[in-house]
């Protein structure tokens, strides 16, 4: 995992920043035209059109790279759970509002409803069946489990990509850390206290216990 | 009559869900993640209309399509259509994108109708009528006392109009099924609180005999209540699967989820209180209207449809008179949700609860404690206060200094939680490893490590070492999981076959005691046959009637009206508690729920178009992380009333307390949920209030 690359071919990279400016600016500033031109091609040439009909994809996922072909729509979401299947990922909004699509990309939590599948090529995706390695749970994972921050499990693998990613880069994160990382996934079973407790159990620190149970006799 | 060990070995202590590693690493399989070989995408065509005539829809085009394997309506090619979101017809193709395509390409041909999608519209005279009779139901009535002359006399009087807005269930994974139908037999792998339910609804809507239909749900990411029938889509993706030959999976995307999937009718609460001098509660005189959307006309699997709801709640009122009217509007019908008719009825009750101890100048926790007459509340109430420094912390409200003011609140919910009916089995192998089953669903409650850790109590055994089958109808009859039932219902049932196990263990091998330390040399005289026998619900094992309370603290920023809760203690009792870890859950869930009914939750519908606006979590917000507040749950642990239900009772005070405390804190009532800052700013007469959309 290398947790600082930027994530996307379609993030704000030097190629479609370039591209950007391109479509407006150089249509007025003629002289730069050529320049300017030579600068796109210099960071990236860009690719044919492509498309309506399906075109070979090829991505890295857990790994291991694997061919398909798909139309140029389909999302990173979908080629993943209805093409690889990997259906670990999963879709609950498909419109960048929930996280629990969420994979990491390059190390990257990254929403994957709102990746399509071409633009993911050449890069490294990890998914929630990618963390596990021969059987042996991650420390977020069995964090999870333990202070059972997981009840539906819908949003599980989302939480635990975020988690993840937030101890890559933070290894011992505050409560408020914790919050910031995991707000962009939900969930509605509402498991978040103990998300919290996961997270930090996970980076070795010490939980508060929230949960008092009082035995027959001892309230008046 | 049968009963629990006392002490228990294994129920009581914290256990870690069996299904954990498959959560964690992606590899449990839910219905949504289903894909038998050969299966096909369906997707649904909805009205785009609120309310309006069909007369044509021709699915021509949309057969030819590539990819499309399928076409089939919904219901006639001519009818009414009564809310934006019913379904029409559906495709079923190899891919979703050539589904999608498919979709467009369906014509329609339809005369849009009159319509009616708020509250206070439907109930005006000349509002368009969304059914054949009014829009306003007759009033169910009760009625008790002298209601004129007990208010007359009483020594305070306090009124308002409480408002709840339509909350949506939004369980992450959608409704739906993966159908496979094969010489008229049929395979369901549904999302669903009852397979038992569903599978009789397929029957019905599939003309099948009960007996040729499996229902399984292995996994399931959430139901809330809305989950008990196959529903229109379940209907369609077998009708799919029957046209193409092919299984087909139907899962509703998450605006149909918003539409047509069921939600928490509104209430308008028109409440009249009166007390004492003393402080004790004389008379109520309530009326209530909500708004089930079409469900008067269209009923739901699973119950709960109606609007009716429980105010006044909890307390007793010598003299009362409670008018309820449900109202119809052009939008989706509605279904349970967890603790039908409560949460609404603890905010209106509560907020009015806090108006007249206000009056009387008492302190709120004292003149609830005057008025509820439930003895595990009282006990609540002060082992609550104690923990949250009630004493100290509360202050007459608006008297919080500074721009941010702190204020705080309580309330309090009651629920059955009792279950009966359930069967399983149990069976013991020679290697002894045991397999347990029932016919029960785990909707992320833990209800599949609740019948582990029952059969490992039998057995003197660990649950981890409990195979588990749950979620299909195969298994031994286990009801819904609604109402908060299933634990109660279950844990007996498990009990009982196991002991009925053990009982024939022993007589076989005559070994008198082949628990624990004994297990597996017993196991093994079995020779090469395992032993299985059945069992069920056993009355003495399980009860009813759980209570609950919360108290809230927040804060308020006066200059910007956000709200920060800053504290909530839950006080619940479930009598016997088989699992302290998912218990603490299961309650911090209901508050985290409660918590968006009481800031953020509102479905919000269009007067001028019928549509609804707030069609994802980007605009119908329920809370996330950043909005969990340090939540304390203190469990009061009753073994000697047997195993009673939570998952219901936990979500019912939140709204009143939080709704208390805002109010403690500014000196102002706000009247509506949800309390957004929009509101706090206008009830502090800062901006105007906002009209309503
Ligand atoms: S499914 Fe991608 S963010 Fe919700
Ligand atoms: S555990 Fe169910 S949505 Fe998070």
């Amino acid at each position: 995992m290398k947790p600082k690359t930027p994530a996307s071919a379609s993030a704000l990279d030097r190629r479609s920043f370039l591209k950007g400016i391109g479509t407006s600016a150089v249509a007025v500033a003629s002289v730069q035209v050529g320049a300017m031109a030579d600068e796109i091609n210099k960071a990236a040439p860009a690719p044919a059109l492509q498309g309506p009909g399906a075109v070979p994809v090829s991505l890295t996922i857990n790994g291991e790279k694997k061919d398909f072909q798909l139309e140029p729509r389909v999302t990173l979401l979908d080629a993943l759970r209805y093409f690889s299947p990997l259906t670990g990922t999963k879709e609950v909004c498909d419109r960048a509002t929930c996280g629990a699509c969420s994979v990491l990309i390059d190390g990257k939590l990254t929403y994957s409803c709102m990746k399509l599948a071409i633009d993911a090529q050449g890069h490294e995706i990890t998914t929630i069946e990618g963390l596990a390695k021969d059987g042996q749970l991650t420390p977020v994972q069995q964090a999870f489990i333990d202070c059972d921050a997981l009840m539906c499990g819908f949003c599980t693998p989302g939480m635990v990509l975020a988690t993840t990613a937030l101890l890559a880069e933070n290894p011992k994160p505050t409560v408020d850390d914790v919050k910031r990382a995991c707000s962009g996934n939900l969930c509605r079973c509402g498991t978040y206290p103990h998300i919290l407790n996961a997270a930090l159990k996970a980076s070795g620190q010490a939980v508060t216990e929230t949960v008092t149970v009082i035995h027959h006799g001892s309230v008046a | 009559m049968a009963a629990w060990p006392n002490p228990t070995q294994v129920m009581g202590k914290p256990a870690t869900r069996l299904d954990g590693p498959a959560k964690v690493t992606g590899s449990a399989k839910y219905s949504y993640d289903v894909q038998p070989d050969g299966w096909l995408f369906g997707m649904i065509l909805c009205s785009k209309w609120p309310a309006a005539t069909i007369t044509k829809i021709d699915l021509t085009k949309a057969q030819g399509m590539p990819g499309v394997k399928a076409a089939v309506l919904a219901g006639g090619e001519q009818r009414t259509v009564r809310f934006y979101g019913q379904e029409l017809a559906a495709v079923a193709a190899t891919t979703k994108q050539q589904c999608l395509d498919a979709i467009r390409a369906i014509e329609i041909t339809a005369t849009p109708l009159p319509f009616v999608v708020k509250e206070d519209d439907a109930m005006k005279p000349d509002a368009p009528l969304v059914a054949d009779g009014p829009n306003v139901s007759d009033p169910s009535v009760k009625a008790e006392g002298q209601v004129d002359a007990a208010m007359a006399a009483a020594a305070a009087v306090c009124e308002g109009e409480l408002r709840t807005p339509v909350q949506l269930h939004h369980a992450l994974e959608t409704h739906g099924s993966t159908v496979s139908y094969k010489d008229n037999h049929l395979t369901a792998w549904t999302s669903t609180q009852g397979v038992f339910s569903v599978r009789d609804a397929f029957a019905g809507a599939m003309q099948m005999p009960q007996s040729n239909i499996e229902v399984i749900c292995d996994y399931m990411g959430g139901g809330f209540g809305a989950k008990f029938g196959a529903g229109v889509h379940g209907g369609l993706a077998a009708k799919l699967s029957q046209a193409a030959g092919a299984p087909v999976k139907v899962m509703l995307t998450r605006l149909q989820e918003g539409l047509s999937a069921g939600n928490r009718p509104s209430s308008i609460q028109k409440i009249k209180f009166g007390a004492d001098k003393d402080g004790k509660l004389v008379a109520a005189t309530v009326e209530n209207h909500g708004s089930p959307g079409i469900s008067g006309s269209r009923k739901t699997a699973g119950g709960g449809g109606g609007a009716n709801i429980a105010t006044p709640y909890l307390y007793h009122f010598p003299n009362i008179n409670v008018q309820q009217y449900g109202v119809l509007m052009n939008t989706g019908p509605a279904s349970a949700f967890r603790a039908p008719g409560h949460p609404p009825a603890s905010f209106g009750t509560e907020s009015m609860m806090d108006e007249l101890a206000v009056k009387l100048g008492m302190d709120p926790l004292q003149f609830r404690l005057l008025n509820d007459d439930n003895p595990v509340r009282q006990r609540e109430y002060k082992e609550g206060a104690e923990r949250f420094g009630w004493a100290t912390k509360y202050q007459k409200p608006g008297s919080s200094p500074g721009p941010v003011k702190t204020g705080v609140g309580c309330a309090g919910g009651g629920w059955g939680g009792g279950g009966k009916g359930s069967e399983a089995e149990a069976q013991i192998n020679p290697d002894g490893t045991v397999e347990v089953r029932c016919g029960t669903q785990d909707l992320g409650t833990g209800s599949r490590t609740l019948v582990a850790i029952v059969a490992a109590e039998a057995f003197g055994l660990k649950p981890e070492q409990i195979k588990v089958k749950i979620g299909d109808t195969n298994l031994p009859f286990s009801g819904g999981s609604g109402g908060s039932s299933t634990s109660a219902s279950v844990s007996p049932a498990i009990w009982d076959a196991c002991q009925n196990a053990l009982a024939a263990l022993q007589q076989q091998t005559g070994v008198p005691d082949a628990r624990g330390a004994n297990w597996f040399d017993t196991c093994k005289k079995l020779g090469i046959n395992p032993l299985s026998a059945r069992g069920k619900w056993q009355e003495g094992l399980s009860g009813s009637g759980a209570g609950g309370v919360n108290f809230a603290e927040v804060e308020v920023d006066t200059e910007t009206g956000f709200i920060r809760i800053k504290k909530i203690v839950a006080v619940h009792d479930c009598g016997l508690i088989v699992n302290p870890l998912t218990t603490r859950s299961q309650i911090n869930g209901g508050v985290l729920c409660g918590i968006g009914y009481a800031l953020y939750e509102e479905r919000i519908m269009d007067r001028q178009t019928g549509v609804l606006l707030n069609t994802s979590f980007d605009s119908y917000k329920i809370a996330n992380i950043a909005d969990c507040p340090d939540i304390d749950v203190i469990l009061i642990d009753l073994p000697e009333r047997g195993v009673i239900g939570i998952g219901e009772p936990a979500v019912i005070p939140p709204a009143g307390a939080i709704a208390n405390a805002v109010a403690n804190a500014i000196g102002v009532r706000i009247h509506s949920l949800p309390i957004t800052p929009a509101k706090v700013l206008a009830a502090l007469g800062k901006v105007p209030n906002m009209p309503s959309v």
